[in-house]
């Protein structure tokens, strides 16, 4: 009983080493496989540049072909280059966008290396062609990308796919081998071989017969040299892509000085809603009992004397207590509206939605709840927009529509009004702005004249999860 | 009458506690947090005699929480005792949870500000409709229902005098009431009452409670 198992416990770190290997080749695989996807994208970029260099190329020749026909294809040329350096350039930027994207995923996953990514926030959900490109184009992070697509699609894949080949190529040598030593239709499956792509097929065939038990040997070598190398290999390609990928001084210090920025604007906007808070109590609520506290002294002077007057300053007093109890309420809810700390966003945008006079139609569903700051920007940023529906857009019919979906907390909320709104023109717009930014939060605005308005924000975020208690 | 209070402020819960006292409702339980309210309100401890208290009046925001623990309390012991009277306090009123409260559509239900209190004759009175299965809602909850329909055609084709009635109606309000408030004869109010009933193509209804949830299902729709 205990053989076997001593046996299988030798055997368990070379299996391991095994198994190891050949993961690690179907990973550097799969890695380079993305070089393919990379150099269509990249031709697909080029393709405008390309055309027009023929359509020159065509003007410049002088084969004896016939000049109008030569003018005609370079004009053809040249039209094709403008509308595909108008229809590729941000597809082709965004696909190899997403393919660096993806690499660094996978490096991530695979072999245990966080690759940062820097890229510059998007427009907004559906901006004008030349914003996007020039987001695409201004990124810094765009040239890394291109960079790499263009390492990987020429050499780099090699070394991700090294031990794949080694492996293929042993196989094939082990394959043949066997069939020159026991197959009996050696030459069929010579000349079926030739034309696969493969790589070893020139020395397969060249390599003389009786060679066979050499070529097996040197296939399982090759195979067994692949297996072994893959772990390497694949840290190799690690090695380059991170190098390549990952961002640098210039988009880093790009960081520093936003997040500097919307610092000091969050403080400054913190500091100033402190002293609104001040001055509301000091005029509000604070005169108020004041006020209270002299009228009940005035009763207590007076109830001997003249019981009526002491009895309606008593009711003055009231009265005036009653004031500063709503006084306090409307500055609570402009710090911390309750049903927000009660039940979080979706029901306090609710119960913004029923508040606000308009008729709103509300989709909020939410898996858990944010961080209570974002939470609280996300509630007064709709409160804003609420408003500026009910003051501008000359309309009483909204939608919000809230949710969260991969790492981004996402509200839109949008109007059927007369539209031209522009965040130059007010500072509530600029407001929200501050407020989303904060949290590295976008606000993209669609507001065309004549309507309609949708206001969109994104906020990175990360929910926790609901509480358990049912009751 | 039997009365079960939960209010976590000691101040609070003393005061309310001798304020009903002294207009003749017995205090049978008077708790602080949500478990407890639940527990007087379902379970047997709700009195001497058992079984649940005539009316509940409720704070909003209770222990352990202190989120909208008595509002839930209320409403998960309004789901298995279907019209037990509540009285829900709270230092602000949200059409949202009036809507909640409204929801099930059996009366006995009220909503008020915790200001209201001051002024302890209204207050009990609100107590005693509720226990009697009618309801008892802020005017601030009726002022911003009555906003949130200004579009409504309906309630724009009421007069100004109309509004009025409609308003105190929504709030639970007896035709009596209304008219003492308005200093109208009570016959006109009641001619008030048909006129808007008529304009809001709403059944008429002889029952005071059945035509304040009507109103209320009206307006919250």
């Amino acid at each position: 009983m205990s053989e076997p198992a001593m046996i299988t416990g030798q055997w368990r770190p070379l299996r391991r080493g095994v198994r190891g290997g050949i993961t690690a080749t179907g990973r550097g695989l799969a890695l380079a496989g993305l070089a393919a996807a990379q150099l269509g994208l990249l031709l697909l970029l080029f393709l405008s540049p390309i055309l027009i260099g023929l359509a020159i190329a065509v003007l410049l020749a002088d084969h004896g072909i016939d000049v109008r026909q030569q003018v005609v294809l370079a004009l053809v040329l040249l039209a094709a280059g403008l509308v595909a350096g108008r229809l590729a350039a941000v597809p082709a930027l965004l696909g190899l966008r997403n393919l660096a994207r993806l690499t660094r995923r996978l490096l991530g996953d695979w072999a245990g290396i966080a690759v940062a990514e820097a890229y510059q926030p998007p427009p907004g959900p559906r901006p004008p062609f030349h914003e996007r490109l020039y987001w695409l184009t201004s990124d810094p992070a765009t040239r890394r990308d291109l960079i790499w697509s263009a390492v990987n699609a020429t050499f780099g894949w090699l070394i991700a796919a090294l031990s794949a080949i080694a492996m293929v190529a042993g196989f094939l040598l082990i394959a043949s081998g066997l069939s020159r030593q026991f197959g009996t239709s050696e030459s069929q499956a010579f000349t079926a071989k030739p034309g696969s792509p493969s790589l070893p097929n020139p020395v397969v065939v060249h390599v003389h017969p009786g060679g066979a038990p050499l070529q097996i040997v040197t296939g399982l070598a090759l195979a067994t040299l692949g297996v072994a190398i893959a772990p390497w290999a694949l840290r190799g390609y690690t090695g380059l892509a991170r190098i390549l990928l990952a961002p640098g001084q210039a988009e880093l210090t790009q960081r520093v000085y936003h997040l500097t920025q919307t610092r000091t604007e969050t403080i400054d906007s913190g500091a100033a809603e402190i002293r609104r808070i001040e001055r509301d109590l000091h005029d509000g609520a604070q005169a108020r009992l004041v006020a209270v506290g002299m009228t009940l002294g005035a009763a207590e002077d007076l109830i001997g004397t003249q019981p009526d007057a002491a009895r309606a300053l008593l009711t003055e007093a009231r009265t005036a207590s009653a004031q500063a109890l709503a006084e306090l309420r409307a500055l609570v809810r402009g710090i911390h509206p309750p049903v927000l700390a009660d039940r979080g966003l979706a029901d306090a945008i609710r119960a913004l939605a029923l508040d606000s006079g308009l008729k709103v139609d509300v989709i909020a569903e939410l898996p858990g709840r944010p961080q209570p700051p974002v939470e609280s920007a996300a509630y007064f940023a709709v409160c804003e927009l609420l408003a500026n529906i009910s003051k501008h857009a000359g309309t009483r019919q909204a939608w919000i529509d809230l949710h969260y979906e991969r790492g981004l907390l996402r509200i839109d909320v949008a109007d059927n009004g007369s539209g031209g709104a522009d965040p130059a023109d007010g500072t509530g717009l600029r407001g929200i702005e501050r407020r989303v930014a904060a949290f590295d939060g976008i606000l993209a605005l669609n507001s065309p004249v004549g309507g309609p308005t949708v206001a969109t924000m994104e906020i990175p975020c990360a929910l926790s999860l609901p509480k358990t208690s049912s009751c | 009458m039997r009365v079960v209070i939960a209010e976590d402020l000691f101040l609070l819960r003393d005061g309310l506690t001798r304020m009903l006292a002294a207009h003749g409702l017995e205090v049978t339980a008077a708790v602080d947090n949500g478990e407890d309210l639940l527990k007087a309100l379902i379970g047997d401890s709700g009195g001497d005699a058992g079984g649940p208290p005539d009316v509940a009046v409720v704070d909003v925001r209770l222990p352990p929480t202190f989120s909208d623990e008595g509002l839930r309390a209320a409403l998960a012991a309004r789901r298995q005792i279907p019209g037990l009277p509540v009285l829900v306090l709270s230092q602000y009123v949200e059409q949202l949870y009036a809507r909640e409260l409204l929801a099930s559509g059996h009366g006995g239900i009220g909503y008020l500000l915790k200001d209201r209190v001051f002024d302890s004759r209204q207050f009990v009175d609100a107590v005693r409709r509720v226990a009697a299965g009618g309801t008892a809602m802020d005017p601030e909850v009726i002022a911003r229902l009555l906003a949130s329909n200004d579009g409504d055609d309906r309630v724009g084709a009421l007069s100004p005098r109309e509004r009025d009635v409609l308003a105190l109606m929504a709030e639970g309000r007896s035709n009596a009431a209304i008219a003492q408030r308005l200093s109208v004869t009570e016959r006109s109010v009641a001619k008030h009452t048909a006129s808007i009933f008529l304009k809001l193509d709403l059944q008429p209804s002889e029952d005071d409670n059945r035509r304040v949830l009507a109103v209320l299902a009206y307006l919250n729709r």
